[in-house]
């Protein structure tokens, strides 16, 4: 008896462990049946790199959505990269265990706010700043970038730190027994020994900055116009899709999908690079 | 817990999932309304009310756009398809088409932009791109920023078919919803937007349309010219709990909720 329910157990259990894939390739499987004849029916070319996008006149270019999600990441990356590995660098190498044990939690927890909260933030706080003291509509590429910063600030630090924390002390010993400073130290030997992990903690980041919806809607504007300047409103391709999707028919809404099937492969070829990275660490 | 026990509510919780599903639903005749997201507000209202004095029929009310209103009439996925549109698409040609309500759509500017008034003409410059200062219509010496909303949008579409015309300008910030692009116009002193007009409150300020004022009685009275019907869209006659639903919506007390809640009646 009790060896028959142990085996429900095990494929039960086995069963939702799977689930999890099936779905994933499930998406994938409809997201390129529903969108890829389109590309393909469109010409490859002519849907990624024309700038005209007007569904209503049968024009559907996204080149202003990708160039959108480019500066927008980019952005997001200018702000986030650096503040985030730097964070990090002061919290394994520079912070007392015991304030380490209240910061750290807190970042964790900015990652738990929901992304409409800080699309409000911007809206009602940064995007009137800038407008004031900038220029421009507020609602533009600059906001955005700041609001993503923040954002994947959380996903950069910890592995951040965890790639600092996985260096071997006896690098550090070593250097500093050479008489090299603690700067000196970070700057030349843990960083350099982290390298990998800072890599794909920055590129887990960007698959997050491109992949984020909401934030980004309610802060970019949504013109569909390649930017000139990061005072312009821009619309990325997450953007795009939610925006119109509520109401696409007919081709329309495949041109939507197709919109979906370039994310798609965007955000898988930059976490195969993050994993790819990680692993190259771990062999070392 | 002993094994037993875990593996005994793991099988429970799965019968009782599969079992969730299929328990709502006692013979009740139900009447599906989908689309306009901008009307779906009012049908609820309304949908409730009906439902009020007729127990045995029950009616749901769904969003998504006047062009999936269409769209699922159409396909007979919802027995009667909102759509507010001025021009009904040549799909909806074999569709019979009931107008339930009218409203306006009122444009906004910021409470302290000195504009009172835009005709037509500049109101279609302005979209359009052409007009791109203020100062050209009589204001400050601002840069406008146009707010409009997303492509297959019904209040789009209607605004820009009575405008006539209408290039969009590509510089223009897109909003998704009333209430988003009165947020935008009401955070930007030098926006312009446009909305329905149940939808106006202090934070922005409606224009007059060449001298015009955007209230119930100048659209009543048909002075008013952004005005766009509300339809509901029916897969041939309606018959039965669709019948009885719509002319309750026509019926005095129906078309009067409708007028309370900021819509104008359909006559």
């Amino acid at each position: 008896m009790s060896q028959k329910s142990e085996t429900v157990v095990y494929y039960v259990l086995q069963f939702i462990a799977l689930s999890a894939m099936g779905s994933l390739l499930l998406i994938a499987l409809f997201i390129l049946k529903e969108g890829f004849p389109f590309i393909l029916e469109e010409g490859p070319s002519k849907f990624l790199f024309s700038s005209t996008w007007e569904p209503a006149k049968e024009h559907f270019g996204i080149f202003p959505m990708l160039v959108g999600s480019v500066w927008v990441t980019f952005g997001a990356l200018v702000v986030g990269g650096p503040l985030g590995v730097a964070g990090a660098i002061y919290l394994v190498e520079f912070t007392p265990k015991g304030l380490m044990r209240i910061i750290k939690p807190v970042i964790e927890l900015l990652a738990g706010i929901p992304s409409v909260v800080y699309g409000f933030m911007g809206v009602a706080v940064l995007a009137p700043l800038i407008r004031t003291y900038i220029g421009g509509p507020g609602l533009s590429v600059l906001a955005a970038s700041l609001i993503l910063g923040i954002m994947i600030l959380p996903t950069v630090m910890s592995i951040s730190m965890d790639a600092l924390n996985s260096v071997p002390p006896s690098y550090k010993e070593g250097s500093l027994a050479l008489g090299a400073t603690r700067w000196q130290t970070q700057y030349m030997v843990v960083l350099k020994a982290a390298k990998s992990g800072i890599l794909a903690s920055i590129i887990l980041g960007m698959g997050r900055a491109i992949g984020e919806t909401m934030a980004v809607i309610m802060v970019a504007g949504n013109a569909v116009k390649i930017p000139n300047s990061v005072l312009d409103s821009v619309r990325t391709l997450t953007a795009n899709i939610a925006l119109e999707m509520g109401y696409a028919t007919g081709r329309h809404r495949q041109a939507l999908f197709a919109t979906g099937v370039v994310l798609f492969l965007v955000i898988m070829m930059l976490n195969s690079f993050a994993m790819w990275s990680l692993k190259e660490r771990r062999k070392k | 817990m002993s094994r037993k026990t875990i593996s005994f509510v793991v099988l429970c919780s799965f019968v009782m999932i599969v079992f969730l599903g299929s328990g709502c639903g006692k013979g009740k005749v139900s009447v599906t309304a989908a689309g306009s997201t901008a009307f779906q507000p009012f049908a609820e209202k309304l949908a409730e009310q009906f439902m009020q004095s007729h127990p045995d029929i029950n009616v749901t009310v769904q969003g998504g756009g006047s062009a999936v209103g269409i769209q699922s009439a159409v396909s007979g996925a919802a027995d009667i398809g909102m759509a507010d549109l001025v021009n009904l698409p040549p799909e909806a040609s074999a569709l019979k088409s009931v107008v339930v309500a009218k409203d306006g759509i009122a444009v906004i500017v910021h409470p302290q932009n000195p504009v009172k008034d835009l005709s037509i003409e500049q109101i279609r410059n302005i979209f359009n791109g052409v007009i791109k200062n203020w100062s050209e219509v009589g204001g400050e010496e601002r840069p406008i920023t146009v707010v409009s909303r997303e492509a297959g949008s019904g209040t789009r579409s209607s605004f820009e078919a009575i405008v006539g015309g209408v290039e969009l300008i590509r510089e223009a910030v897109i909003q998704d919803s009333n209430g988003t692009v009165r947020e935008t116009v009401a955070n930007d002193v030098n926006a312009i937007g446009y909305l329905s007009h149940g939808l106006v409150n202090e934070k922005v300020k409606a224009v007059t349309v060449s001298g015009v004022e955007c209230t119930t009685e100048t659209i009543t009275k048909g002075q008013y010219t952004l005005v766009r019907p509300v339809f509901f869209l029916t897969k041939g006659e309606p018959q039965g709990a669709v019948k009885a639903f719509i002319d309750f919506v026509l019926s005095s007390e129906g078309q009067k909720t409708i007028v309370d809640s900021g819509l104008l009646p359909a006559k």
